[in-house]
């Protein structure tokens, strides 16, 4: 008897039902709650859409059919993935190697290194058969990238096979005579088949354009795009920016050439070796016509607001103008202002910042009573960090910030005027 | 130390010009700059003597472009210019070294990049390797000149600046950071004189080869997201950019935000020591 099968029609009924009340609860005691999917009579795979899927914030049931369920969390561990998934790749034996002079301002590799990098890829990965390596010469001083990574890391991600580092007291500052004659000397012993810089006005410009004549070369200057052509004699074509950036010249790619930013994608699928290098004979010491006395201190006030590096930014919130100017001048930064001010005749118009002023493109933007309307956060959209002084916590210019203050400006302004001073101060003493 | 001696000869080079709306022919900027520099040390440092050059084709409109700068002389002794005539697509760098190297010029100043042809900035570079001259560039200022060293003031990004001693002669390349140039009379620019010279002519070949087009618009590169899954890169795609991960500081006191401030800002090394 109790072998023999017994039907309960009514929970059969209610299994079909998906709108009774005790239809989850029937379906989990028949254990087909979790089956999804089944090979149907007909051989068919069938697909049962309520046993899948997650609720969602509002209260609403939704289906990811991508395969990556659970809202957030799938974001975070799919970036996971995607920096874990760069292949590795070591190239012993290159065919021929693609010499690359990053500009590293500030001891990093720009964004205008990356893309050179990946142009540089570009044209030593043409050949699956016969791959060659890029070699990058650096000079002085480097930083890691990203909170302490590891240097090698960081020019390995970048796409650099051979990392040929020359640090020597004679490359600081500007010295293109005793660069040109260390780049002599690695083209004598490795002969790269391409040399590439960047077009860059802080050192590859320069340094480029005497590269090629000391090889001999008519180099490719601006060059934004190359493309393979079997007719040309370097196996490749490329497009160069010319006169005053109204001509497109496409030529042949001659042995060194200029980039533009954004010639080429940079390297984000594959981690090379980044091998250091070394050269075999000393570079030759270069008489140097040209001495180099430093950096002058130049009028924070007299610098263009579009290229000031550092800005401090009274808006209507600033009461206190006469200690927004001294604060300005102690910390060395250069004057900017909102329209709000501008218009009430606190500053100059031409120290307005913002779409219907200047686009700024500072390294830190120190915002003093902003709220920060859209047209203002557009002005500021090219600015690395921005510093939100404001009473308002709403307000759009905190969401901005990656630093916000809440409180009164002028209180705050003046702590830290009399923190730098008493810290001036200290050093002259110490002094 | 007599005075005369104090002076230094100077030679501008200049070049035909294109304006960026119009395409007209006109005075190159930065070449009007570097103009603007020689006038400038030639009223400091009286004695000086300042030659213009240039080398190109002589046509009605590029002579109306180049006694642009002869107006810019008005009134201080600046009366000529020396042409080397040469054909349309002539090459301009030995016809300009070899009459360097015969008038010995103590300093010889350029614009950056030329506004018409390849407009590679490697004419400076060039004179300087055939001469043997250093060279300078993104040249700002010049602060002083004595006993045949120059000290100068070399423009970099951010309004920045750094001194410079050079040995003379040299070459200097000037570009937008050098000061702008004074207006061109025309009365003076009219009365002008041209003293134009045959050079023998080297043509620029593979100059001629290149195909040229009026540039066209670089494509805006766009954000690519390397995703396998869908979900992600419509995300992507559709998420508002929100900064949300900034740091606030809510109902501190004034000392605890302004260190904050400042612990920032000495992190990015922007305040003066």
């Amino acid at each position: 008897m109790t072998k023999m099968l017994r039907r309960d029609p009514r929970r059969e009924w209610i299994a079909r039902n998906r709108l009774h009340p005790e239809h989850a609860s029937v379906l989990r005691e028949q254990g087909e709650g979790a089956v999804s999917e089944w090979l149907g009579p007909s051989g068919v795979i069938r697909k049962n859409p309520r046993a899948i899927g997650f609720i969602g914030p509002s209260g609403i049931k939704r289906i990811d059919r991508s395969g990556a369920q659970q809202g957030g969390q799938a974001t975070g561990s799919s970036h996971q993935a995607a920096q874990d998934s760069r292949r590795t790749v070591t190239i012993e034996a290159p065919a021929f190697l693609v010499a690359v002079v990053p500009e590293l301002a500030g001891g990093r590799l720009s964004g205008h290194d990356k893309d050179l990098l990946g142009l540089a890829r570009r044209l030593a990965d043409a050949d699956p058969e016969r791959p060659g390596a890029v070699l990058a010469v650096i000079f002085g001083q480097q930083k890691g990238e990203g909170g302490g990574e590891l240097k090698e890391q960081a020019f390995g991600e970048a796409g650099i096979d051979r990392l040929l580092h020359l640090e020597d007291d004679a490359y600081v500052g500007f010295a293109p005579e005793a660069r040109l004659a260390a780049l002599s000397t690695v083209e004598r012993e490795l002969a790269p088949r391409h040399w590439l810089l960047p077009d860059s006005p802080l050192g590859g410009a320069d340094l480029g354009r005497r590269l090629a004549l000391r090889l001999g070369e008519r180099p490719a200057t601006g060059v934004w795009q190359i493309e393979s052509d079997t007719e040309a004699l370097s196996g490749w074509r490329c497009t160069a920016r010319g006169a005053a950036e109204s001509l497109d010249i496409q030529r042949p790619l001659p042995r060194v050439a200029l980039a533009l930013a954004e010639c080429a994608e940079p390297v984000d699928e594959t981690r090379h070796a980044a091998e250091p290098l070394h050269l075999m004979t000393a570079v030759p010491r270069a008489l140097s016509r040209i001495e180099d006395l430093g950096q002058v201190a130049v009028d924070p006030a007299g610098v263009a607001l579009a290229e000031a590096e550092f800005i401090l930014s009274g808006g209507n919130g600033v009461k206190d103008w006469d200690g927004f100017h001294h604060a300005a001048k102690v910390l060395g930064a250069t004057e900017g202002a909102s329209r709000v001010a501008v218009d009430d005749g606190y500053m100059a118009r031409d120290r307005q910042v913002g779409a219907t002023g200047t686009w700024v493109t500072a390294r830190v933007y120190l915002a003093v009573g902003i709220s920060g309307a859209i047209q203002h956060l557009q002005g500021i959209q090219s600015c690395d960090k921005v510093v939100a002084i404001n009473m308002d916590p709403g307000c759009d210019m905190i969401k901005r910030a990656d630093l916000a203050v809440i409180g009164e400006a002028a209180e705050i302004l003046a702590a830290l005027v009399a923190k730098v001073e008493q810290q001036r101060g200290g050093q002259r003493d110490a002094a | 130390m007599q005075p005369e001696h104090q002076g230094v000869a100077v030679t501008v080079l200049v070049s035909v010009g294109r304006h960026p709306l119009t395409g007209r022919a006109r005075r190159a900027d930065q070449d009007a700059r570097g103009l603007e520099l020689a006038l400038g040390l030639e009223e400091r440092l009286p004695g000086s003597r300042i030659n213009l050059l240039h080398a190109g084709p002589r046509s009605e409109e590029s002579e109306s472009a180049l006694r642009g700068y002869l107006g810019m002389g008005a009134g201080t002794g600046l009366e000529h210019l020396t042409l080397l005539e040469q054909p349309e697509g002539a090459d301009a760098i030995p016809a300009l070294a070899e009459h360097l190297a015969s008038a010995t010029p103590q300093l010889v100043i350029t614009g950056a990049r030329a506004e018409r042809g390849e407009g590679s900035g490697l004419l400076p570079y060039a004179l300087a390797e055939h001469l043997g001259w250093p060279l300078v560039n993104g040249l700002a200022a010049v602060e002083k000149v004595e006993h045949g060293v120059a000290t100068l003031l070399q423009a970099l990004p951010r309004g920045q600046r750094r001194r410079l001693q050079v040995r003379l002669p040299a070459i200097v390349s000037v570009d937008g950071a050098a000061p702008a140039p004074r207006q061109s009379a025309f009365g003076p620019a009219r009365r002008a004189q041209l003293e134009a010279t045959q050079v023998a002519a080297e043509m620029d070949h593979p100059f001629g080869e290149w195909q040229m087009v009026p540039a066209r618009k670089r494509p805006k590169r766009l954000k690519i997201i390397k995703s396998a899954s869908a979900r992600d890169r419509f995300k992507a795609a559709a998420a508002k950019a929100e900064g949300g991960s900034g740091q606030v500081l809510e109902g501190v006191s004034s000392e605890q935000g302004a260190d904050a401030i400042l612990k920032l800002l000495r992190e990015e090394g922007v305040l003066p020591r």
